[in-house]
């Protein structure tokens, strides 16, 4: 049984990574380009006028942030789109009728999410070596917060899609709930930059546990104590297993 | 051993639609068993609840004599079905399609490669198997979808319309591809329109009508039910209005060189052409109305409500 459970995981997991990569101009290099404009625009031209940020140039600073907001918004938007159209299209249901237990489905899914958010991570990783040097103070702690954010956000992009009753509702969170925590999230500026209300206000928002870990990874400096960032992430993580996989189970938007 | 046991299932839609009013249903292993019933009628939702994407309301489902609530993973390890919409990724080549359903059933690749060729031979999609989906005829997506249910090799296979917009030939193809799998050994399930197709393939038959069994029996039996046959009689000569045949009391003028005669079960097609015969009335061709089935399907779930658009 558990050797046909595994087939069954690579089996999605293997269409889902073709997915992407079989449509990699849509999927991969346009997060490359966007990033790079980041790095023309804010690194070179607006950075160098801003200084010094955390005892780093601003480009070394924002660096990590630009990398872990790509994971973000693709491990999200991969799963999101993938479920939703699977969904729409009902090929959702080859899964449904075949004896493949929820959990693989979630497995199989969040895997093809983290699979686009590491690769998208990765080439804007190289992209950035143009613009400044490659250096890793942890890598250990760059590997795992980027595993646990995309795993976090492709089940994050998995709920939606499945309460999603409309391709409308799929680009609702990215653009009125993602991106607006994302940019606030420290990618830019260290919070101690700001009044201490609002140093407490940007507690509340996960991603800034996630681009401070990463940044941490990188660059040995952080915002927030690395455990307690940690910790944030995996209890996000914890918390979205079970949603989706209690979802998943009831059927909720995909059995009648 | 029964393939499929249904025994008191009821499905209530959230819009309170009562779609199974507690239906009980036994297919032996190895029938070829017919599910008819009109629009609206049950058949998908019970499809679907068998299938595992409807949830029921009340009521219990064994494959095999496996429980679709207790031993889902196995029940579903021996069903393969075959919906009555097209389900698959349209941007998927053909061959990908059936390799990954092979997959999620925890077939190994190598394995699947082989099953997939197999299929995609038998019916006529080989030379298909790297075009994307969307690009194949109405016809070809039927039978994509018959050879994705195939490939794990289920002991049961539910066909939900499988030649609805096939055309005759295709049709004709698909009914010997269908026996042959059957005479294998796969019990199947077949709901469909076009009821000379279940009256040639299947052996016993289910009507099911406003989420009710409304008839259980085989094919034979249910066809002894019908008490008249309604015959169209083409004519040599013209006439001019409708013969008087003393033994038969339905007869209806269709034109000049037709007539429309129903024939009740006391009498024989010798009785009819005789009394015609007397009248010097020759009869050239003949061929039945409706087919059996059909007469008795529309007379037994026939409703006022149903006998027109409006």
């Amino acid at each position: 049984m558990l050797r046909q459970f595994w087939i069954a995981y690579l089996t999605i997991t293997r269409k889902e990574i073709m997915r992407f990569t079989r449509i990699w101009v849509q999927t991969i290099f346009p997060p490359v380009v966007m990033v790079a404009l980041y790095f023309i625009i804010f690194g070179n031209l607006i950075g160098q006028r801003i200084g010094q940020m955390d005892g780093m140039s601003y480009i070394d600073f924002i660096m990590p942030g630009l990398v872990m907001m790509s994971i973000i918004t693709n491990s999200y938007a991969n799963v999101v789109s993938s479920f939703y159209g699977a969904k729409y299209s009902r090929h959702i249901e080859e899964m449904q009728v075949a004896p493949v237990p929820n959990l693989v489905i979630l497995l199989g899914f969040v895997t093809g999410g983290v699979a686009r958010g590491i690769s998208v991570g990765f080439a804007v990783t190289l992209v950035s070596l143009f613009f400044t040097e490659f250096s890793v103070h942890n890598s250990l702690i760059v590997l795992l917060v980027a595993l646990l954010t995309s795993s976090l956000f492709s089940m994050a992009g998995l709920i939606n899609a499945i309460f999603a009753n409309s391709f409308d509702d799929i680009s609702i969170v990215p653009t009125f709930v993602l991106t607006p925590l994302t940019y606030l999230g420290g990618i830019f500026y260290s919070i101690k930059l700001l009044p201490e209300i609002w140093q407490q206000v940007s507690l509340a928002n996960p991603i800034l546990y996630m681009v401070n870990s990463f940044r941490f990874g990188f660059r040995g400096t952080s915002d927030i104590d690395l455990a307690t960032a940690l910790l944030v992430i995996l209890g996000f993580n914890a918390v979205l297993f079970i949603v989706s996989l209690f979802l998943l189970q009831r059927g909720v938007g995909i059995r009648q | 051993m029964f393939a499929l046991e249904i025994e008191n299932l009821k499905k209530t839609y959230a819009s309170g639609l009562q779609a199974l009013r507690g239906i009980d249903l036994s297919v032996e292993q190895g029938d070829f068993f017919a599910l008819l019933g009109p629009n609206g009628a049950g058949k998908s939702t019970c499809i679907g609840i068998i299938s595992g994407l409807v949830n029921k309301t009340g009521g219990s489902v064994r494959i095999f004599g496996h429980s679709i609530d207790d031993q889902f993973l196995l029940a579903k390890s021996m069903l393969g079905s075959v919906p009555q919409e097209f389900n698959f990724n349209t941007f998927e080549p053909v061959e990908e399609i059936i390799i990954n359903q092979a997959g999620y059933y925890g077939v190994p690749a190598r394995v699947a490669r082989q099953e997939t060729e197999r299929y995609l031979k038998q019916l006529g999609l080989w030379q298909h198997r790297r075009s994307q989906a969307r690009r194949l005829s109405g016809g070809m997506k039927r039978r994509l979808m018959i050879a994705r249910a195939l490939v794990h090799k289920p002991r049961l296979l539910i066909l939900d319309e499988p030649t609805a917009g096939v055309d005759i030939e295709l049709r004709r193809s698909m009914w010997d591809f269908l026996e042959t799998i059957n005479q294998q050994g796969t019990t199947i399930i077949l709901t469909t329109h076009y009821l000379e197709e279940a009256e040639r393939m299947c052996r016993n038959v289910a009507i099911i009508d406003e989420g009710s069994i409304i008839q259980n029996s085989s094919m034979p039996a249910l066809l002894q039910q019908l008490n008249s046959e309604t015959f169209v009689l083409y004519l040599r000569h013209e006439i001019e209005r409708v013969p008087e045949l003393p033994s038969f009391d339905q007869i209806e003028l269709l034109d000049r060189n037709s007539i429309e005669v129903e024939v009740p079960e006391s009498l024989t097609i010798n009785d009819l052409i005789g009394e015609l015969e007397s009248q010097h009335i020759v009869v050239q061709r003949m061929r039945n109305k409706v087919n059996r089935l059909e007469e008795l399907f529309v007379k037994m779930t026939a409703k006022s409500d149903r006998s027109s658009f409006a």
